[in-house]
């Protein structure tokens, strides 16, 4: 039980998948202009990154042990009918959160945290429980650095910045300083 | 009828993407070649494919081995979707695209692992993560699908040159300043204290952000 809870604080804030590891910053940068907008695409991907996680754990047992070359090519085919699956549920389910979502649901095919969830998991062996633990502490990762990082900058829109600095070297410039803050939490690595 | 995702969506950087080449307008080939180097740089202008430009940049050597492993993949992508363009059915394209990018990543992925284990260990996640860039997918959908095999090479050694640059920039002021080393050799002496900040994860935020800082500055409007 121990492992599972540390296993969701590392990939949650450790190492952060958007602000340490640098997966899935398309999102990250392109969709981080309001804090509403920022908790749909957190809540999207932590769904995705599940449903991929538990997919990834039965590859990994019941397949790719007889042909691990086929891998990259699997776990992409996973990832992009999950995405497409999703999408016609939600579409069925909930008219109204799929017009909310919009075109971030089929971006999340090509969101590098959840092949980067995928090839993580496997490289370092995680069973089925711990994959899930794995895949809902990256997926709150995420969605905490969005919010964030939106907060910040629904409020840098009133300040005067100059010219030059404005649009993405301002938001990679917020993103360093983020960064920086979350390396504090590296501290919890030693203390374990 | 398409439910699929559109071109323009692909450039996952949204607010930095350039225009597809606009269908009938003839660019000679050294256009094809030299637009992707620097007036349409995948990275520093379009802000594609941002995730391996800042993880893998902590180290010329690592940012060397990604630029070519990324060059090899975008090329042999283009060249067979190219080939393929007229076979591929419209509706399952993209798929189509990543399913051809992810066999040469494999491949990528193998070479390495046999040629240079170091740095494939250093690498680690990211080799694989090429299937993702959307450099390479969006090469495909913006330019190879629609071009005769000779101009989409040209394009995608273009695209893939842009690449390697913006990452050398990066791993180079990353380690010169974070390590006090290129490639590997001393260049300061004993006496240097490296910013270790640096080859750190924010570090790349940095180095980017001031990188993109200096071309707006450099291609601001000047006043007269």
């Amino acid at each position: 039980m121990g492992d599972l809870v540390w296993i969701f604080f590392s990939a949650m804030v450790v190492n952060n998948f958007t602000l340490m590891l640098f997966l899935g910053l398309c999102p990250f940068l392109g969709v981080s202009g309001r804090v509403e907008t920022a908790l749909r695409m957190g809540a999207a991907n932590i769904f995705v990154l599940v449903l991929t996680a538990v997919w990834v754990w039965a590859l990994n047992t019941f397949i790719l042990v007889y042909a691990p070359y086929l891998r990259l090519i699997s776990f992409i085919i996973v990832i992009a009918s999950l995405v497409q699956i999703v999408e016609m549920v939600i579409k069925k389910v909930s008219p109204v959160l799929f017009r909310q979502l919009g075109i971030f649901l089929p971006l999340i095919t090509t969101n590098c945290a959840i092949l980067g969830l995928a090839i993580f998991q496997t490289i370092r062996g995680y069973g089925f429980l711990e994959g899930l633990a794995f895949a809902i502490g990256a997926g709150a990762g995420l969605t905490l650095a969005l919010v964030l990082m939106a907060s910040i900058r629904e409020s840098v829109e009133l300040a005067d910045v100059p010219a030059v600095a404005q649009g993405t070297a301002l938001v990679l410039i917020i993103a360093g300083s983020l960064s920086l803050a979350f390396m504090g939490f590296a501290g919890l690595l030693s203390s374990s | 009828m398409r439910h699929e995702i559109s071109p323009a969506d692909l450039h996952c950087g949204a607010h930095g993407a350039a225009a597809p080449p606009r269908p009938g307008h003839a660019a000679p080939a050294r256009e094809d070649l030299l637009r992707g180097i620097w007036r349409e740089n995948p990275v520093l202008v379009q802000l594609l494919g941002l995730c391996p430009t800042l993880a893998v940049t902590n180290s010329v050597a690592n940012s060397l081995a990604m630029g070519l492993a990324t060059f090899f993949v975008l090329l042999g992508s283009s060249l067979l979707v190219s080939t393929f363009k007229r076979v591929i059915p419209g509706e399952v394209r993209i798929s189509s695209y990543i399913l051809i990018i992810a066999t040469f990543v494999t491949v990528a992925e193998m070479l390495l692992q046999a040629l240079a284990p170091d740095i494939h260990k250093a690498l680690g996640a990211f080799v694989a993560l090429i299937v993702v860039n959307c450099i390479i997918l969006g090469r495909q959908e913006a330019f190879a699908s629609r071009q005769p095999v000779g101009r989409a090479a040209l394009d995608a050694i273009g695209m893939g040159g842009g690449f390697m640059i913006a990452l050398l920039l990066m791993g180079g002021i990353r380690e010169v300043l974070g390590s006090g080393t290129f490639l590997g050799v001393s260049l300061f002496g004993p006496r240097w204290e490296p910013w270790v900040i640096m080859i750190l994860p924010p570090g790349g935020f940095f180095t980017l952000a001031f990188l993109l800082l200096a071309i707006g500055w450099w291609k601001r409007p000047r006043a007269a």
